[in-house]
């Protein structure tokens, strides 16, 4: 009796659930709110007093001194800026595009490099990827493009093997090292939510401005994935294998070189696709740091607003962009088979030989016929002129003028800016709090903590304001491409034929640099506030489109029938079959629009807006590293709350289906 | 069978998972069951198995899923390291070896096989069965001959140049058994080997590798879930049940004499008399009268003799000289299955 009694102050007070702390968090915003906005609320609730605001940038300066100067981080990474990484850019520089440099070759005539790319693609896929490989190679030389694209070429060349091998190791280490693992997790997370402006600032800095600048935010940037992917094979290797390299007495390195990396095969080359996808969508970026190439043209081009150039650049990065993605692909699939016993030497090389007897044809051929060597000035086909009368004479229709007077007039007046207005007249708190139910409510207790953190430090970076309208920006948008994709996701993923081929399409956008989407948004809209929001819209509704198909389509057949079988309508099988079980998939697709959105907005700064992505694109001018990277923390973090918040949901909610 | 000292000898071994296998062994009170140890959060997957295998001599493990055969046989060569306890290969204790000395051995004495193959996928079959040979360094031509040899030996001529996802099931499995040969191993290994492989192949292959084993005359190590499998190859079987070994006896012993419930329950279904000698049932003391019959042929082959045959006694040879004499009512009970 006397045990019982001593137990009873031992009651733990009663639990309350993640919902319930969420609602009772949105009540309190909510409170804050509305006495704001009946004057009511102290005011530093409302907004942080400067004063109160901790010096981050001056602090991050300092400390960036330090390890620049202090520690000679800065002597390491000048020399081998102007050291190996110099010398191989001069290298392929000279290789490309006969830049006078090292090893003073001339240029490669751009038939060969086309004949040699045509070779690869049948070898790897066929006639129809020969005739992408060549037909990209030939249409930028045809257009007049060759020079530019191959200064972008030549810095991917030499970023893209470099960020492989760095990643690889890394990957290796990560897997073979549990505590590398976990120093590696939080900083990858964090830099795949950086926003790039704040990759390109500290190369800068430190490895001086241009190409080699280029290639080092370049390949930062396209690491971590394939440190990722690397460990992802590595950990699927079937344990049989392992054991069977073992038992066949493999030393430590045997087992990695001749076991762990071939069989991890496909994941490693899926990871070769991701980095050269990657560079080359930053290599065009690096165009606002000073590189030259198809990204520098293209800014140049639509800042002055030459829209048929700035097509024509589009289509250029586009087909290369395929042409490598697809190139990359056919890779990984490309499984070895073996030769009949007896098959001739030349037999089994073949493609090889074709190869590098096309590559020394159209060489020599261009050592004699100049055209198949280099395209001149007047002698490109181009139409920059044509296509430009022609854009802006199909703008000036009546119709197409009014429409998208229309459509822009209607956001901005009754969409955009009151929702932009409505969100700063949030008091700081408040809208935390808001935040933080809805983190609380989708996550749980963990993503809510992370929340209020994350967002505390944005409030205490003092670019609350500005982050406010980079948020309201992502968010109208990514509403608006769900209000568009959904729709668009859920009919195509009625037919398997539509379903393919709408899924191709997104494939296919998927691989276009971001730069890209801001040319159509310019054209229909030129430099307005709607030109960022269409474009964030166009490049958020590819994931949205894509995981909503998938997700769909991914419902097992059983489920399917057995709806029929009960004898479900068509809406009643998509209300309560269908889209529970494809709606873990579907988030993970909205959760990617969000992170697509955080990206694009910031690039959109070149239009003209008036969030971080501004700041952070005048920093570049300087050297103020620390704001910078103030600014890029910033949006990394409210990318952060996101991302957790809806992952942990969609991963929750997958196994609670059983998927 | 068994000559000289045992090839492989283990002692109390244990091997247990979970966060701190050692220190639990070591604290852990005597006679714990495999769900005492599992309500402290370890997993015996060995429990306590002392068993030796003689030079020459097939010795089959035979058990359910997650009864810890494969964990056992992995001991054996180390790919896990023991909790407790000892095993001695031909009188090495392989927990003390180094790491090189412990990759010589496997380079020069071992060799395994896997139930789903585990051949490297970007090799062909030639480079798969030269793998081992690769590893401890042999020269290119040298390796090529005894591939070449083994993959004859296995029957797939003419496929050298395939990758494995180019071939059947029975096929791969044939790589992975020349793989695990080319070394010339003293001791081979076999983790369910035709586990994966349709029952008529299946059945292909236990008669090829009895053909092989005649041939080579190896110490074998085999594994399989499949009684029938076990009673058709084995010299002796080692059943296991949680980790533990059951009974370790040759077929006709466990047959007739099963040690446990558990060990019967597998038995009930078995033809008994397909499985057991004549020599099982000779009383050395009875007198039979008349032309023996041979110690070595299976109750199933003298069932047209015992059932025409009015004797009560029937006299049993070992070839050379008659060892005693088998009673006719004994034997037929088997033949019919009666216990």
């Amino acid at each position: 009796m006397a045990v019982i009694s001593t137990n009873q102050p031992g009651i733990k007070p009663q639990q309350y659930t993640s919902t319930q702390i969420a609602t009772g968090v949105f009540c309190v915003a909510l409170i804050f709110t509305l006495l704001q906005f009946t004057g009511l609320l102290p005011s530093w609730l409302h907004r942080l007093p400067e004063s109160w605001i901790p010096p981050f940038a001056v602090w991050l300066d300092a400390a960036f001194n330090f390890i620049r100067t202090d520690l000679g981080l800065e002597k390491l990474t000048r020399w081998f800026a102007e050291g190996p990484l110099q010398f191989m850019l001069d290298t392929s520089a000279n290789l490309l595009y006969g830049k006078k440099r090292w090893p003073g070759f001339e240029q490669i005539p751009w038939s060969a490099i086309a004949a040699a790319a045509a070779v690869l693609g049948y070898y790897l896929g066929g006639w129809r990827l020969a005739a992408l490989a060549g037909g990209t190679f030939v249409w930028t030389a045809l257009i007049g493009q060759w020079t530019i694209a191959m200064e972008t070429m030549s810095v991917l060349v030499v970023a893209a093997p470099m960020a492989f091998v760095i990643g690889l190791g890394l990957g290796i280490a990560a897997w073979k090292y549990p505590w590398v693992d976990r120093a590696i997790k939080p900083i990858l997370s964090v830099l795949q939510t950086l926003p790039f402006f704040t990759y390109l600032l500290p190369a800068v800095i430190f490895f001086k401005v241009g190409p080699t600048a280029g290639a080092v935010a370049t390949i930062i940037y396209a690491i971590p994935p394939m440190i990722l992917m690397t460990t992802l094979g590595l950990k699927k290797v079937s344990s049989e294998v392992v054991e069977a390299g073992k038992m066949s007495g493999c030393s430590r390195f045997q087992m990695l070189r001749h076991v762990y990396v071939p069989a991890a095969r496909t994941e490693i080359l899926v990871g070769v696709n991701q980095v050269i996808m990657l560079c080359l969508a930053m290599v065009v970026l690096t165009a606002f740091i000073g590189m030259p190439g198809l990204g520098a043209k293209l800014l140049a081009m639509m800042g002055s607003f030459k829209l048929g150039r700035s097509f024509e650049i589009g289509v250029t990065i586009v087909l290369l962009a395929v042409t490598l993605d697809r190139l990359s692909k056919a890779w990984v699939v490309k499984l070895p088979e073996h030769f009949e016993k007896g098959t001739p030497w030349w037999q089994r090389h073949k493609y090889l030989l074709a190869g590098v007897g096309a590559f020394v044809f159209f060489t020599i051929l261009g050592q004699f016929v100049e055209w198949f060597a280099e395209i001149g000035r007047r002698q490109n086909f181009s139409q920059g002129k044509e296509i430009d009368t022609a854009i802006k004479t199909f703008l000036a229709f009546d119709l197409v003028q009014a429409t998208t007077e229309k459509i822009r007039y209607v956001l901005n007046v009754w969409v955009l800016n009151p929702f932009r207005d409505f969100l700063l007249s949030i008091p700081t708190a408040g809208f935390i709090l808001f935040v933080v139910a809805g983190a609380l409510a989708l996550g749980g207790r963990r993503s809510g903590i992370y929340a209020a953190v994350f967002f505390g430090l944005v409030a205490l970076s003092g670019w609350w304001d500005r982050s406010v309208i980079t948020l309201y920006s992502v968010i109208s948008a990514v509403i608006l491409a769900t209000l568009i994709g959904l729709p668009i996701g859920i009919l195509a993923a009625r037919s398997e034929k539509w379903s393919q081929r709408v899924l191709l399409i997104c494939d296919t956008a998927q691989t276009f640099p971001s730069f890209i989407y801001l040319i159509p948004a310019i054209m229909l809209f030129g430099i307005t506030a709607t030109s960022v929001v269409m474009s964030i819209l166009i490049f958020a509704m590819v994931p949205l489109v894509r995981y909503t198909v998938e997700g769909l389509r991914g419902v097992p057949e059983e489920m399917n029938e057995a709806a029929d079988m009960s004898g479900a309508t068509r809406m009643q099988k998509l209300w309560n079959v269908q889209l529970p079980l494809a709606l873990p998939t579907m988030a993970v697709g909205f959760n990617q629009a969000i992170m697509f959105a955080f990206f694009m907005v910031i690039i959109a700064a070149f239009i003209g807006t008036q969030d971080l992505g501004q700041e952070l694109q005048k920093t570049l001018a300087g050297t103020d590293l620390g704001k910078n990277f103030v600014l890029g923390i910033c949006v990394s973090l409210m990318a952060l709350t996101f991302d957790m918040a809806i992952m942990t949901w969609a991963d929750r909610k997958k196994r609670l289906l059983g998927l | 069978m068994t000559t000289d000292a045992p090839v492989i000898s283990c002692k109390n071994v244990w091997k247990i998972f979970g966060d701190d296998p050692e220190g639990y062994l070591a604290k852990m009170p005597a006679g714990q069951s495999y769900d005492d140890i599992r309500a402290d959060g370890y997993i015996a997957g060995v429990k306590d198995v002392s068993i030796e295998v003689g030079r020459g001599e097939m010795l089959v493990i035979m058990g359910l899923s997650g009864s810890g055969k494969s964990t056992l046989v992995r001991c054996f060569s180390r790919l896990h390291d023991i909790t407790g306890g000892t095993i001695e290969v031909e009188g090495q204790d392989i927990m003390a070896l180094a790491e090189k000395d412990l990759i010589d051995l496997r380079r020069n004495k071992m060799g395994m096989v896997f139930q789903s193959f585990g051949l490297l996928p970007h090799r062909t079959v030639l480079d798969n069965v030269a793998f081992p040979l690769e590893m401890r360094g042999q020269d290119k031509h040298a390796r090529r001959a005894r591939a070449l040899e083994v993959i004859k030996l296995v029957g797939l001529e003419g496929r050298e140049d395939y990758f494995p996802r180019e071939l059947s099931g029975g096929q791969q499995q044939r790589v992975g058994i020349a793989r695990s040969l080319a070394i010339e191993p003293d001791i081979w290994f076999l983790d369910e080997p035709f586990s994966a492989l349709d029952p008529l192949i299946r059945r292909e292959m236990q008669d090829e590798f009895l053909r092989l084993q005649e041939m080579l005359g190896k110490t074998i190590v085999f594994i399989t879930h499949d009684f029938d499998e076990a009673l058709r190859l084995a010299d002796r079987i080692a059943i296991m049940k949680d980790g533990a070994v059951e009974q370790c006896d040759t077929p006709d012993q466990i047959v007739m004499h099963p040690a446990t419930e558990y060990v019967r329950k597998f038995t009930e279904d078995i033809d008994k008399s397909r499985v057991v000698h004549a020599s099982v049932l000779v009383k050395p003391d009875a007198q039979g009268e008349g032309d023996p019959v041979s110690s070595t042929a299976t109750i199933h082959d003298l069932a047209p003799t015992l059932v025409a045959d009015l004797r009560e006694f029937i006299p049993v040879t070992d070839g050379t000289a008659v060892i005693g004499a088998l009673s006719r009512q004994e034997a037929l009970e088997v033949l019919v299955g009666a216990d």
